[in-house]
């Protein structure tokens, strides 16, 4: 059955392969059932409330009275009920399986976080509130910002960016600012091919022209490129590490000597922190602003979990631009700074209050329960997963740089070359064996980019499971049973989906039809 | 007419002061379905090398970095309704924009068809 946008959905059209040819009158399989639009389940002549009848009033609309029907969809509670649990059993989540998201880090959220988040005195406060009964999750804020700047090796730290980008803008400003203050006009940002597409898209907005450094044949900012880019228009470098190729950038002391003393300024993409947390201190790099992924390193929740947050450590030449608001220690107790007074130079204010006070509870609960060790153990822990990720299928996936890698480890699509399967194929060959499949196509500096992630949540046994399922994958293809992939998934709700057509004629809106 | 080619794998095919620009067949190739095409506006000046239209595919993001410098004196419109003639015809009816070139000499730093083709083949 299509339904009204011709969009399949039932599972008998949607995956025409079904196991042992059986069908069903339903279009469910099993107790996997069919999920209909909310408006396709109701109607307007069905209600799961109550409400009394109007009395009799006159209107005052005058002639703007609504004569045609709102045409909302009516549904009893437990249709309601149905249809949301319906829908979120179809969905993939960190608590279902692994889900080696390469770059996006998504690693298990401890219960203990949302305990402590849902305390009454943390989850029913109220930005507004006065200060005097707030100062419980002001400290709170205080000793977060006290670790975060202490594990980066940092002096200062703006708590407000609520994401990455978010954060990446926050640093960019500041060194804007400290441009500024020392009357320069310095016009380029320097940022390797490999780095996340947020980079270049942060500078752009700051004003800046982009310049990109190649890599070289090991994966890395090839350094006498970068070298030869500097100049007196250079603002800064924007460089990840570890980098998106999952390998650390050994000369990151050179690439940032060598910035500092072409006068720019050395920002880092932290979203690959949690490969380094409690070993290596950003700070002593060289870094002079760095944003922190709360919902990665400390394990807050994301991908539709729930938001992200991405404060920003700032180096001392940077620390007097961060914005405001922040929390000092006043005689009274914790004050809040909120405005730029005086000869203040902080660049001003990014959001209207103090940032996800929730994802700060949470990355501070993950903080304390783990420890100084038990966050070295997170770094380790996620780094060894990688690589035995890496030595398991290195003899028959193609392996784009040598390793030992960090975190993640990059594959490429030259050991599908000649078997008719792409990496798009191969990613959707992986949903059948109950897998998320890896990040793929990114970076954009290797052919058909599988990057994997299985993070320090994993234990040997399941990481020996997904590896399981990717060498039956690959030797299934290397034996030339392509089918098994171009039709893929064969298993899922929905079948292959045109995702050319959707975005090409994207339907985004139900529209009743007669 | 004569038709030029970038390394970023562009094509420009110039008829006097005006030249017509696109993708080349093997960028196109590697960009898969392309899925949107934004093209500059008429009338915008821009000097070789600057980002001057951007191609989506469901593989990725792409600047497109005009080859020439110049005024850009017409888009092809065709390609916002349907940006999947740039798979179809990607040196024909999938062009970009046309531009008024401001230093024909810069052509002379473009490669012609042989030594693209070998460009290309030298990426395998």
């Amino acid at each position: 059955m299509m339904n009204k946008q011709g969009r399949p959905t039932d599972i008998n059209t949607a995956a025409n392969l079904s196991p042992g040819g059986v069908t069903t009158h339903t279009g469910n399989r099993g107790l996997e059932q069919d999920e209909l639009l909310i408006y396709e389940i109701g109607d307007t002549q069905r209600t799961g409330v109550d409400l009394e009848d109007l009395p009799v009033f006159e209107s005052r609309l005058g002639g703007i009275t609504r004569d045609n029907e709102i045409g909302l969809a009516g549904l009893s509670e437990p249709e309601v009920m149905r249809h949301y649990t319906r829908l979120s059993r179809k969905n993939y989540a960190i608590d279902m399986g692994l889900y080696p998201l390469g770059s996006c880090t998504m690693k298990h959220n401890p219960r203990i976080n949302e305990k402590v988040a849902r305390l009454p005195g943390l989850a029913d406060i109220h930005p507004l509130q006065p200060i005097s009964t707030v100062q419980g999750a002001l400290d709170l804020m205080d000793r977060l910002a006290h670790w975060l700047k202490t594990l980066t090796g940092m002096p200062a730290v703006a708590m407000s960016p609520k994401a990455g980008a978010h954060g990446e803008l926050c640093g960019l400003m500041a060194i804007r600012s400290a441009l500024d203050k020392r009357g320069e006009n310095r016009t380029i940002v320097l940022a390797p091919e490999s780095a996340h597409g947020t980079n270049p898209a942060t500078a752009a907005l700051c004003g800046y022209k982009v310049k990109s450094i190649p890599a070289n044949k090991a994966g890395r900012v090839d350094l006498p490129a970068l070298k030869a880019a500097l100049g007196p228009d250079v603002a800064a470098i924007m460089l990840t590490n570890p980098n998106t190729c999952g390998l650390f950038e050994r000369d990151i002391i050179e690439i940032a000597d060598a910035v500092h003393a072409a006068g720019g300024y050395f920002y880092c993409d932290g979203a690959n922190f949690n490969a380094i947390v409690g070993k290596v201190r950003p700070g002593d790099l060289g870094v002079d602003a760095m944003h922190i992924n709360l919902h990665k390193t400390f394990s807050t929740p994301h991908g539709g979990g729930g938001p992200g947050a991405g404060p920003v450590v700032l180096s001392e030449a940077l620390a007097p631009f961060a914005p405001v608001p922040y929390v000092i220690h006043g005689k009274d107790g914790f004050e809040m700074v909120e405005h730029v007074t005086g000869g203040a130079e902080s660049f001003g204010r990014m959001t209207a209050f103090h940032g996800q006070m929730g994802m700060n509870i949470r990355a501070l609960a993950f903080m304390m329960s783990h420890g100084s060790d038990g966050l070295a153990r997170v770094a380790e822990d996620s780094v060894l997963n990688a690589n035995y990720v890496m030595a398991s299928l290195q003899d028959i996936m193609t392996l784009s740089f040598e390793g030992p890698c960090m975190h993640e480890c990059l594959f490429d699509d030259r050991f599908l070359e000649g078997t008719g399967v792409t990496t798009l194929d191969f990613a959707k060959a992986m949903i059948d064996e109950g897998y998320h499949p890896m990040t793929m196509y990114f970076p954009l500096v290797v052919n058909g980019a599988m990057l994997i992630e299985p993070t320090e949540s994993e234990s040997k046994q399941s990481v020996d499971q997904f590896i399981g399922a990717l060498r039956h994958l690959v030797t299934q293809a290397k034996l030339g049973n392509s089918a098994l992939f171009t039709g893929a998934p064969y298993l899922a709700p929905l079948k292959r989906l045109d995702e050319t057509l959707a975005a090409r004629n994207p339907v985004l809106r139900w529209r009743k039809t007669d | 007419m004569t038709t030029y080619y970038s390394e970023e794998h562009e094509w420009i095919s110039t008829e006097g002061e005006t030249g017509t620009i696109g993708i080349t067949e093997y960028a196109q190739n590697a960009l898969g379905d392309i899925v949107f095409v934004e093209v500059p506006e008429v009338g915008n000046n821009y000097d070789k090398g600057d980002e001057i239209a951007v191609v989506e595919s469901v593989k990725a993001a792409s600047e497109i970095y005009t080859p020439v410098g110049g005024e850009v004196v017409a888009i092809n419109e065709n390609l916002e309704s349907d940006p999947a003639l740039v798979n179809a015809h990607p040196e024909t009816d999938g062009w970009f924009y046309k531009i008024s070139l401001s230093d024909k000499d810069e052509l002379d730093e473009l490669m012609d068809a042989a030594a693209y083709k070998a460009y290309i083949d030298g990426l395998e």
